[in-house]
């Protein structure tokens, strides 16, 4: 047996002795994902278990080396453990953007305390993350940021506000991108760290169309940070923020790649014999989400080895969620007037409607896909003009 | 198997690169059109093709071949594809190829021979109406003697005037519509009550519509089983269709990277035309859907190679993909370069020519959209 094929008897052991059944169902709502952090409410002792149980394994960030929290996978055991994972239909033991965004950036930027103090934390899931990037008047024009961090010596007093924050109302703590050198527009930001119940941090819940309010508008009124939670150099936090983003789209870019038509139900089959021309947009969806799913492992083969372009996923944020959308344009077709109802019990609340207005998001946050269109013709075709 | 191309394939790629561009770039098909040629291809391009190597690929070691893969196929195909090479590979070399692996010995011994000299050119005579419908099959093939009568009407059998073989699949039971009851026959092109009408095609490659009035062939010349054609069938165009993909994965590219370059020296309004957002946005955009042709057409080449059990899901996926990606950027590439894109001196329309004959080939993008929808059980 190879390596990779004991690792994957292993794995597959640990994981049928220790994923409690209950979290071998598929996720009913949002409320089944673990996000860990101090006031996380957990649905089930199982839910608890789990992610515990994961963490003292290693397996919340199997990739990251063991010394941050992680079981020092490499990139083909993880993919292997994410087989089994998904063969057991094992829920994700803990969703957060520490893993996602955070981490990444740490691993790369961090001083080797940050790493094991900040990293051991998201992998343990005690402190849950949130993202302040947008502000109300830079969005996609991100580096017009204008939350500003006062020089006091041995602290930062930061003054300003943020927008579309996800989950700063439940979060504990936020990476922030502060202004701290006016004179310079990309060389004037650091990547600051801190505490969401620092005195002056607010956060006001926005409601959204999906009528779920994830997101908030975040104030800072002269919020003191110590000088050892900067990430990176001093007016040097644009490298980080890019780089963070860099790991965000590919995040969101996996959401396309959940499944054919064939993950939307068997029901709807029956009734497409009526239904020609809507057929016919399932079908189409279907090639292109089998191309899209290839496209996925394609770049991840070549990000690995090195030989993806680094502005790729951008493409694929692009992608991935131009295709999302689509999916639930589909769902909702098929489901008719009866996918209208909001908040029924036979339709959970309106699981429908709301998960499909939810995708608008998808080609919005973490940069839209007019600036992911921009960045692949600048910086992969290498399109003329500034 | 990984989605990236190992040392050897790269090396092949780079050869089979090099050798299209030198001997056989658009300037050469350019050529063969304006000389009005019967066949549509040079058969000395062909003979270069086995000394290469390339005519070999599929065909398995004990049989005096490369013994490769989809994959090997498809990368010469994207080469093929990119610089519009006419030549017999994707009937002769892939298809037929494919379809002879199920032959027996006395056949393979003689037809592949051939192939590896760049000498034999073999046709795949299937389609029977302007659309590919395989299962529509209607040719009969009557037992007679100790051999078969074949009769029906055949059409869109690329390079058919040009093939010494053809390969024919007719009915020997059941009825249109059925899968059963195929077989396939390895018909010579001077069998008694074999007719061609052959035309140019508006990618100036050349295709037959072939009558075939009781010819008459011995059992020898069943390829795999009698009534059991299907799987020899599908086999057959799975090699053909994935190979199109590839070849459609070149023809997209070539026109790309052309109106990329289009985009980069072409100035109006005192900038480069290639500064206005409005085409950065679709030049984008088509990048987008090329890479995922091209990412899809891989995965079903390595299916195939492997032979897992939704391969035919996935070559499906492919033909419908590369053919909608191919088109797309053909289309945006006749655009983009305005009142240049229309001449005949310009390159880029002759991409459009040639993807509009591959879309169609082995069956179009909607054909195969519909067979992925089937295959999900709707
Ligand atoms: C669900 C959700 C969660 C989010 N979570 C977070 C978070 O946790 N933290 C955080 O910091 N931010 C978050 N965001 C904010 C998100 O990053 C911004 O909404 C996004 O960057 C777009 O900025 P904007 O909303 O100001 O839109 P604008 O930048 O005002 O864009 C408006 C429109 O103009 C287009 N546009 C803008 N510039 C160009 C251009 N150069 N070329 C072509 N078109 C252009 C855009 O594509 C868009 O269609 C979230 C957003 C959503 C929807």
């Amino acid at each position: 047996m190879s390596d990779l094929e004991t690792f994957r008897a292993e794995a597959r052991a640990w994981l049928e002795e220790n994923c409690p059944a209950e979290m071998r169902t598929p996720a009913r709502s949002d409320d089944d994902v673990c996000w860990g952090g101090r006031n996380f409410v957990f649905q089930s002792e199982a839910q608890k278990q789990w992610m515990d149980r994961c963490a003292a394994k290693g397996y919340t960030v199997p990739d990251w080396p063991k010394a941050y929290g992680g079981a020092g996978l490499s990139a083909a055991e993880t993919k292997v453990l994410r087989q089994e994972m998904a063969r057991l239909g094992c829920r994700s033991p803990l969703n957060s953007f520490g893993i996602w965004m955070l981490g990444p950036a740490l691993l790369k930027f961090g001083t080797e305390e940050q790493k094991v103090h900040y990293l051991n934390q998201i992998a343990r899931g005690e402190i849950r993350w949130c993202q302040g990037y947008s502000e109300p008047g830079s969005g996609s024009d991100l580096v017009s940021m204008q939350t500003f961090g006062e020089d006091k010596g041995d602290h930062w007093v930061v003054n300003g506000q943020k927008i579309w924050t996800s989950y700063a109302d439940k979060a504990d703590w936020i990476f922030c991108l502060v202004r701290t050198d006016k004179t310079n527009k990309y060389q004037g930001i650091s990547f600051l760290l801190f505490d969401m119940t620092t005195p002056g941090v607010t956060t006001k819940p926005i409601l959204l169309i999906s009528g779920s309010s994830p997101f908030c508008e975040t104030f800072f009124d002269n919020v003191v940070v110590p000088k050892d939670q900067i990430v990176g150099e001093l007016n040097r936090g644009w490298d980080v923020a890019k780089y963070l983003l860099g790991h965000e789209r590919e995040m969101i870019s996996g959401m396309g790649g959940d499944g054919g038509t064939s993950a939307i139900g068997g029901a709807f089959k029956e009734m497409l014999g009526e239904e020609p021309v809507l057929r016919a947009q399932m079908a189409l969806f279907d090639v292109d989400n089998l191309a899209f799913r290839a496209h996925g492992e394609r770049f991840m083969d070549e990000w690995k080895t090195g030989k993806a372009h680094p502005a790729y996923s951008n493409l694929m944020k692009y992608a991935g969620t131009e295709l999302n959308k689509r999916r639930h344009e589909l769902v909702m077709a098929l489901g008719g007037s009866e996918a209208l109802e909001w908040d029924s019990e036979r339709t959970r609340g309106g699981a429908k409607p709301r998960a499909w207005l939810r995708t608008k998001a998808n080609s919005i946050e973490g940069g839209t896909s007019e600036v992911m269109l921009n960045v692949v013709a600048k910086r992969i075709l290498e399109m003329p003009g500034a | 198997m990984a989605m990236i191309l190992n040392d050897d394939q790269v090396m092949l790629r780079d050869s089979a690169r090099d050798f299209m561009t030198s001997e056989a770039p658009v300037s050469h098909m350019r050529k063969y059109r304006d000389m009005g040629c019967k066949d549509g291809f040079a058969h000395g391009l062909w003979k270069q093709f086995a000394e290469m190597g390339f005519t070999g690929i599929l065909i398995p070691e004990a049989d005096g071949g490369m013994g490769m893969g989809h994959v090997e196929a498809g990368i010469v195909l994207e080469e093929i594809g990119r610089n519009l090479t006419p030549s017999p590979f994707l009937t002769t070399a892939v298809a037929a190829v494919e379809a002879l692996k199920a032959a027996d010995k006395a056949m393979r011994d003689r037809w592949y021979p051939g192939i590896l000299a760049g000498d034999a050119v073999i046709s795949v005579a299937i389609d029977e109406a302007a659309k590919h419908r395989p299962e529509k099959i209607n040719a009969r093939a009557e037992r007679s003697g100790n051999g078969f009568k074949i009769s029906g009407a055949k059409q869109f059998v690329v390079q058919g005037a040009s093939a010494d073989m053809i390969i024919v699949a007719a009915r020997t039971a059941g009825a249109a519509g059925e899968t059963d009851g195929l077989t396939l026959f390895a018909v010579d092109k001077d069998s008694a009550g074999l007719s061609m009408d052959s035309a140019r095609l508006v990618d100036s490659s050349m295709a037959a519509q072939v009558k075939l009035d009781g010819v008459e062939v011995t059992a020898d010349a069943v390829i795999g089983d009698v009534d059991g054609g299907w799987s020899v069938l599908t086999r057959l165009l799975d090699a053909g269709r994935v190979g199109a993909a590839a070849e459609m994965v070149g023809v997209g590219s070539g026109a790309m990277d052309m109106t990329f370059g289009y985009l980069k020296q072409r100035k109006q309004f005192d900038r480069l035309i290639g500064e206005f957002q409005a085409l950065q946005h679709r030049a984008a955009h088509l990048y987008g859907e090329m890479e995922a042709a091209r990412s899809i057409t891989l995965k079903a080449q390595n299916m195939l190679d492997e032979g897992h059990k939704h391969a035919e899901q996935y070559v499906a996926a492919a033909k419908a993909k590369a053919g909608l990606a191919c088109n797309l950027a053909v289309r945006e590439g006749v655009q983009m370069h305005g009142g240049m894109g229309m001449t005949d001196e310009y390159d880029i329309g002759l991409y459009m020519k040639r993807d509009r004959s591959l879309n169609e080939f082995f069956g179009d993008a909607w054909y195969h959209a519909d067979r992925v929808a089937q295959m999900n059980g709707y």
